[in-house]
């Protein structure tokens, strides 16, 4: 049997238990207020669903994202700060579970790029900028020279 | 039989467009073969246009001995899906995508009559290779004529219900007349580098094709924005997924192009980076098309593609891509513009815009493909790049590109005078107290995103519409697609601020009865019916809101995929959406409901409309047609002096 | 020197680009947990009455921890395989069977075989959480210690046990030690 078809039965296993017909990411009931609410909202937003095409546990109905909501709203109910939860997950499903990567050496690149990127742009900018001061610097000097030149004895 | 005919017509489309990447180049050195390129370019529209009608009409008549119909369509979907099912996949879209390059072939063999015919052929030349290229992948890989016989299934597979909705009739067609529009501009570049004639004139020709192509990308886009928003039932809009980054990147390069060409044309300057942008928006349209296709990034919207196919587009995108860099190092002019400016000028303004919108669209990049760099190196390490990672590194330069954008219209070419600055420093003032004062209030909480955002589409907006008065005697229509576009922008920059910072959701369980309160609206569950489609059966929910807006969301059951679908119910607004979605029902008879407060969101799709409508408009100036006249009397004098 | 810059840069991009088609399933998700203590857990096991298991009853032996249900076709597939394991080399199995219905999952075994010195019965799921599984069948190899040194997801069959498993095993020693 092929991977890919071997993979697809693996994928089609978690799609049966979604009950074939798919769970509402709709769960977020229970909380004391509406603070609360949105800041679950916005953890969920983080994670991505281990099983689906680049989706969050946020907007996804498979399984797996539905306890992983469950796992979060407990974990908010003990108590758990939001750095807690995030490494909670972490723990579990590995930095592939962060939209945010986190900053470690395999991931420096990610903030070092856009930076070196914006420096050279910069850069280009204040070379482009200051041209033409630097073009009429040198003609005050050429004609400050030409008059010393005079000058001299 | 009529499928194999629309086979063969794309076919005989091949072998036109490699005529006409021959009799393109040969025309450029001797103009007989001029009458012989119009006639292939034409040939290959009425080809292409055979073929993709035959396959439209396969699914109207629902051939499912044709394999791409039987598996994305159905007897029983309405005809408007059954037709534009013929691009809901790869093959089919591909197939649209080919014929969309046929039809601009046409256009600029047909407009471009007044163009050198240097520039002219290598231009049609260079389409044809491009489209050769296309068509032979289609024909090799992906061809949507292929047959089931014998055994044809009696009912197709039907279209993923997410598609069935009239966003796929729009949206793939004009997202792609986008980005195979960029190819005109990219085959002017291919053009200039090789005759190495890269002029003001040069540039004024590319233009109207340039900013034609870039406003129907910006249409697609937000199309595909607005589509996701009110079909995936979350009330998002853009998710930086790989293949909404595949049409972004293009855009983002076809903006710093659309700016580029000005320099180019009004100051002979910036004609490296000119080409450059030339080259590079086709070739991330080409990337994107990559993405989609491949297989290599994973995305909920990428089509379902294997390696085989994949590996060819690469070679391609190799091909193309690669040849027209090559031609840029051997060819291009070298940099140091003649035509000097000295500080605040509009010449580093625009320098500004195109350096910030390259890094933006340089970081995007790297947001994208990361993963993938990441898995190959580390031998397996998986790592994703979401929404707070590009929102981090993205928002800041946009700011800074809002800020530039509000002092563009009191700059001037070469050197602008510091006085000119004084009134737009006030208006800042001014902005700056708006924007703190308006989220307040409206919202009734200070976020310094959103102020930053409101002060600086306010400032945009004062600036240029003080300027805008000023010369209100003498408003030409380049003038007008100038202000437009940029106040568009502001209105996108304000609704992008204040959806994202201020909207409010609630989960709810409601049974039929119930009334839930969010931000000052009450939404009671009215009522709750069985409703029949012509391919589902949907439980509709009736919720009034005591302002008397009345929504109907909806939870279908698609029988022929068994399939459960969300549709929202929208009440949509000038000032915000609300947005009612139903989840699943609860054991206790009571709903899952989602409610959405969605503050200024159609201002970014909005302000979208605006920037294709400026852009647009730009170039119907009457200062094009004028100088094209001149342009083309000036060309024939001197083809006459050159053959006297 | 700037006009190569475009070309270096996309000679980059294509290279990453064709890197891309040397990559695995890319709904594979590699392990966050080889090397990590097995995790905590109180849970029913699937007999009739329902006994009870904790950690200490998986750490103190090497063992094969199949995640499974009946509701998964490719776990019928991979059973053969971990019953052949069973016999020919008396490895402990546990099973987790995960989001499934006891008394189906018991008429299964019935079935087909019970591999299994015992199964742990993860009705919700959470036990598969901490164990970072997102689907099944997954499959783990656990050593004395009750650290896990191994995970396969997806079906294990003979190749993956020769290829795989079987390495793992020789290192952290055969089953019946510590």
């Amino acid at each position: 049997m092929g991977s890919l078809s071997r993979i697809g039965l693996a994928a089609w296993c978690v799609w049966l238990a979604a009950g074939a017909l798919g769970a509402s990411p709709i769960d977020g009931f229970d909380f004391p207020d509406a603070a609360t609410a949105e800041r679950y909202q916005a953890l969920l937003s983080e994670f991505r669903c281990p099983k689906c095409l680049n989706e969050s546990i946020a907007s996804s109905g498979a399984p797996i994202a539905v306890d992983l909501r469950r796992t979060v709203r407990r974990l908010m109910t003990a108590g758990a700060g939001d750095d807690e939860i995030r490494a909670h997950l972490r723990a579990r499903y590995g930095d592939f579970v962060l939209y945010d990567p986190p900053l470690g050496p395999g991931t420096w690149a990610l903030w070092f790029a856009p930076l070196a990127l914006a420096g050279v742009g910069v850069a280009v900018l204040v070379r482009a900028g200051l041209r033409r001061r630097a073009a009429s610097l040198t003609e005050r000097e050429r004609e400050r020279v030409a008059r010393l030149l005079d000058e001299a004895p | 039989m009529i499928v194999e005919l629309g086979h063969f017509a794309t076919i005989l489309a091949l072998l036109a467009a490699v005529g006409l990447a021959a009799a393109g180049y040969a025309s450029a050195a001797n103009p007989a073969w001029r009458s012989a390129a119009a006639t292939l370019a034409g040939g290959q529209l009425v080809l292409l246009v055979a073929g993709f009608g035959v396959l439209v009409h396969a699914f109207l008549v629902s051939d499912f001995s044709v394999a791409y119909v039987a598996e994305n369509s159905n007897t029983r979907l309405p005809w408007y899906y059954r037709a534009s099912a013929a691009w809901g996949a790869h093959e089919g879209s591909f197939l649209l995508w080919t014929t969309i390059m046929a039809a601009w072939t046409w256009a600029v063999s047909v407009g471009g009559g007044r163009l050198p015919a240097e520039i002219h052929g290598r231009v049609l030349g260079t389409m044809g290779l491009l489209n050769a290229g296309f068509l032979l992948f289609l024909l090799s890989t992906s061809t949507p004529f292929e047959r089931l016989l014998p055994g044809a299934p009696a009912e197709g597979a039907d279209l993923n219900p997410l598609l069935q909705d009239f966003g796929l009739i729009v949206h793939p067609p004009l997202l792609y007349t986008g980005y195979v529009g960029f190819a005109v501009a990219f085959s002017f570049a291919v053009a200039a580098l090789l005759s190495g004639r890269l002029d003001a004139v040069w540039a004024r020709w590319t233009r109207p094709w340039t900013n034609v192509a870039w406003a129907f990308l910006t249409v697609g886009i937000a199309l595909g924005s607005w589509w996701a928003y009110y079909e995936l039932g979350w009330g998002g809009w853009w998710f930086w997924d790989p293949v909404e980054n595949a049409s972004f990147m293009p855009w983002l390069a076809g903006t710093a192009l659309v700016h580029s060409l000005a320099v180019t044309e009004k100051r002979g300057a910036f004609k490296s980076w000119t080409l450059f942008l030339a080259v590079a928006a086709f070739s991330l349209s080409l990337l994107g098309a990559f993405i989609v296709r491949s297989g290599v990034l994973t995305s909920v919207h990428a089509f379902a593609v294997d390696p085989e196919r994949g590996l060819f587009l690469l070679a391609l995108l190799v091909a193309t891509v690669g040849g027209a860099l090559t031609l840029y190092a051997l060819r291009a002019p070298g940099l140091g513009s003649r035509a000097g400016y000295a500080g605040a000028s509009r010449e580093l303004l625009l320098l500004l815009n195109n350096v910030i919108l390259v890094v933006a669209l340089a970081v995007v990049m790297i947001g994208t493909l990361y993963p993938l760099a990441y898995e190959a190196a580390t031998g397996g390490e998986k790592i994703s790049i979401g929404p707070p990672y590009f929102n981090r590194v993205f928002v800041p330069m946009m700011f800074v590109l809002a800020a530039a954008l509000a002092v563009a219209p009191v700059s001037r070419w070469r050197r602008t005078p510091a006085r000119l600055f004084r009134g737009a420093a006030l208006m800042l003032g001014a902005a700056a107290i708006l924007g703190v004062a308006l989220p307040l209030a409206f919202a009734g909480t200070f976020e310094p995103g959103a102020a930053l955002a409101v002060a600086l589409a306010a400032w945009i907006a004062g600036v240029h519409a003080s300027d805008a008065w000023r010369r209100r005697s003498s408003w030409t229509r380049g003038y007008a697609g100038m202000v437009l576009a940029h106040l568009g922008f502001a209105v996108s920059l304000v609704g992008i601020a204040v959806t994202s910072t201020f909207s409010h959701a609630v989960d709810a369980r409601m049974a039929v009865g119930d009334t839930v309160v969010l931000n000052d609206v009450a939404y009671r569950f009215a009522d709750l019916r069985r409703v029949d489609g012509p391919n589902y059966v949907a439980d509709r929910g009736e919720f009034l809101t005591d302002g008397g807006v009345a929504l109907y969301p909806e939870k279908r059951l698609y029988d022929a995929r068994a399939q459960v679908m969300t549709e929202a119910g929208i009440a949509a607004g000038f000032t915000r959406d609300l947005y009612v979605t139903l989840g699943e029902k609860l054991p206790d008879g009571s709903w899952a409901v989602r409610i959405n407060d969605k503050p200024l969101v159609r201002w970014v799709w909005l302000g979208a409309l605006m920037i294709a409508l400026g852009g647009t408009l730009s170039i119907t100036d009457a200062r094009y047609r004028r100088l094209a006249r001149r342009d083309a009397a000036a060309g024939r004098t001197a083809e006459a002096v050159a053959t006297a | 020197m700037h006009r190569l810059l475009p070309l270096a840069a996309f000679v980059v991009l294509a290279g990453i680009l064709y890197l891309g088609f040397t990559l695995r399933d890319p709904t594979l998700l590699p392990s966050a947990l080889v090397g990590q203590p097995f995790p905590e857990f109180d849970l029913p096991t699937l007999g009739d009455p329902p006994g009870r298991a904790t950690r200490a009853d998986v750490a103190g032996d090497v063992r094969l921890v199949n995640v499974w249900a009946t509701w998964c076709p490719t776990c019928l597939a991979e059973h053969g395989e971990l019953m052949r394991i069973r016999r020919a080399t008396g490895l402990s199995i546990v099973g987790v069977n995960y989001k499934d219905d006891p008394a189906e999952a018991r008429a299964w075994l019935a079935r087909h075989g019970d591999p299994y010195d015992f199964n742990v019965v993860d009705l919700a799921g959470d036990l598969g959480v901490d164990l970072g599984v997102y689907g099944a069948p997954e499959t783990f190899l656990v050593d004395a210690g009750g650290t896990i040194r191994y995970k396969r997801v997806g079906e294990v069959n003979g190749r993956v046990w020769r290829e795989e498993i079987a390495p793992v095993l020789a290192e952290i020693g055969t089953p019946g030690d510590g």
